[in-house]
């Protein structure tokens, strides 16, 4: 077990081999050792809407898994509840459960900090601190406890190179990050969550405010960062979804209607609604 | 259209009056106080305003002990409310629980609109004999005694606005430190307070502002002894602030005397001390916000 979850005493046992729901039997996708497992999970918002029904998902480890669907259908609250970033939203009921590595981080007792320092987000507008490039990437191991300033440069210089930028901000490190653009903005902020060395990243619609080529930079750096992360992302379009998919998940009025093979959903999805967002007749 | 064109015209214009005159007025109210404050300053040599004692009936017009005073107690009630009104601010903006928020927000209000007779009031009859008896002193009547009640007198105008200030940083900067592993302490400290620093010292600035120009609950409470404050000890004294002097002293004063004249003298000091204060503070979120701005561009 690793220093995340020896808080707990005793890791709750999981089902090692799960299988994500399609509709036909025959093309249920089968994942080993998953690293996140979301079982029955339903969440309600204190104005009566219920934004999650029943969800049941299995994440698998260094691939990259899409939510998609249309506006209103739970993706972000499924992606804010995975590192607890939903614990602020105005929320009145949680049932079921989400497993990472075994361990059920909406149970109370999970040390939340340490849960968001392995599980890190993106968000859909770049929010960088108003500080220097270094600083925004550094402030993460200040607010950890790690001081020491050479551990801190090579950890800037490996984040930044991860995170597909590096070459553009290398000489100019001191200066404010709100100076750079927003494509570049956005995969600072990319890198900033990955100084902490997480094992799951999340991003929501972490390209739609960019033009083509900084998404193209962004996707691209997503695609290298998959051998080593666990990804889930909720992107900006269908299109989007449909080139970074390894697996997506199709999400309509806070229920999962299908969940398969990236390929798979989008050239022959199984459900009719799944078909019809895919091929653009409603969303 | 031609009747709707003049209404237009109108109506515009009746704005454009309303707002001259509030420059007017205050214009106007510059140039009474010069023309009746001036006199003082031919008739009075300036060594005599230099001095400690404040007899006016004897000549002696020292503006020292009256300047002390105002100030030990403007400054006693900052010490005091200044940081248990930010502190307030952030619990009910960060921290609370939105049924306590839904209270206490609505309450802090109702509490700066307290009248500040009331307020002295509740000083005379509790504080200044509970005061006496804690500390054994021959007088409750002092100036910390005013402190305590300018600072209460301030701390709903500080929370009700810092709260404003708070509130208004966008939800995505707490978000993006907690996502990076921020507890909630290193949130409010790092990110939500500088990001809301400007709006946070309006708030200080608007309820030091109050507690330098309040008047009748520091005549009811601080003894009113024009006695320059000297050590520490001084807190516990009685004394009397500028604006005490002129409220009690301008009713029973000869119009056109010279003592008539040092009053309206005094209030031209505290004016420009008030004035002094919110330059400060303008000069301070201005600077502010053109580094904001020439950062965002």
């Amino acid at each position: 077990m690793n220093a995340f979850n020896s808080d707990l005493n005793e890791p709750s046992p999981v089902p090692m081999e799960v299988k994500p729901r399609a509709l036909n039997a025959s093309m249920e996708i089968v994942l080993t050792d998953p690293k996140i497992i979301v079982e029955h999970l339903s969440i309600s918002y204190s104005d009566g809407t219920e934004s999650l029904k029943d969800i049941y998902l299995a994440i698998p480890k260094n691939a990259i898994t899409v939510l998609f669907g249309p506006a209103g259908g739970g993706k972000s609250t499924l992606l804010r509840t995975i590192n607890r970033l939903n614990d602020l939203a105005d929320v009145v009921k949680v049932q079921g459960h989400v497993w990472l590595d075994g361990v059920d981080i909406l149970s109370p007792e999970i040390d939340v900090i340490k849960l968001r320092r392995k599980v890190g987000i993106v968000f859909a507008r770049p929010v960088v601190l108003p500080l220097t490039i270094r600083q925004n990437l550094t402030y993460g191991l200040e607010l950890a406890g790690q001081k020491d300033r050479t551990i801190h440069a090579d950890a800037v210089e490996r984040s930044l190179k991860a995170a597909a930028i590096w070459d553009e901000v290398k000489d100019r490190l001191d200066e404010p990050a709100v100076s750079l653009s927003g494509g570049q903005q956005q995969r600072i902020c990319l890198a900033r969550s990955l100084v902490l060395e997480p094992e799951v990243i999340l991003l929501d619609e972490p390209t739609s405010g960019l033009d083509p080529i900084s998404t193209g930079k962004v996707e691209a750096s997503l695609q290298t960062l998959k051998e080593n992360y666990t990804i889930v992302l909720v992107p900006h379009s269908v299109q989007q979804a449909a080139r970074v998919a390894d697996y997506a998940a199709f999400f309509l009025g806070g229920e999962l209607i299908e969940y398969t093979i990236g390929k798979q959903i989008f050239t022959n999805p199984l459900d009719s609604r799944t078909e019809d967002y895919v091929e653009g007749r409603f969303g | 259209m031609k009747a709707g064109k003049f209404k237009d015209i109108l109506i515009t214009s009746l704005i454009k009056v309303c707002g001259y005159s509030a420059i007017i007025f205050v214009g106007m109210i510059f140039v009474f106080l010069i023309k009746e404050g001036s006199p003082a300053l031919i008739r009075v040599p300036l060594e005599n305003f230099l001095q400690l004692r404040w007899y006016p009936i004897e000549d002696r017009f020292g503006l020292l002990p009256l300047i002390g005073g105002s100030l030990i107690v403007t400054l006693g009630a900052a010490i005091f409310s200044i940081p248990l009104g930010i502190v307030s601010a952030v619990y009910i903006a960060e921290v609370a629980p939105r049924w306590a928020r839904e209270i206490l927000k609505p309450l802090v209000e109702v509490l700066g609109g307290l009248p500040s007779v009331m307020l002295g009031f509740i000083g005379i009859l509790v504080i200044v004999p509970a005061l006496r008896q804690a500390l054994n002193l021959p007088t409750g009547l002092t100036a910390f005694t005013g402190a305590l009640i300018l600072g209460g007198m301030a701390i709903p105008t500080i929370v009700s606005v810092a709260e404003d200030a708070l509130d208004a940083v966008p939800k995505t900067y707490r978000e993006a430190a907690l996502a990076m592993g921020a507890t909630r302490w290193q949130t409010i400290w790092k990110v939500t307070l500088p990001a809301a620093k400007s709006g946070v010292l309006t708030a200080v600035m608007l309820g030091v502002g109050r507690a330098i120009g309040e008047t009748m609950t520091v005549m009811m409470v601080t003894g009113n002894a024009a006695v320059f404050p000297t050590g520490f000890g001084a807190i516990f004294k009685p004394v009397r602030t500028m604006t005490a002097t002129i409220a009690a002293e301008m009713g029973e004063v000869a119009s056109g005397s010279t003592h008539y004249h040092v009053l309206f003298l005094i209030g031209i000091i505290l004016f420009l001390i008030s004035l002094t204060v919110n330059l400060i503070a303008a000069s301070v979120v201005f600077r502010q916000r053109k580094r904001t701005e020439r950062i965002l561009s």
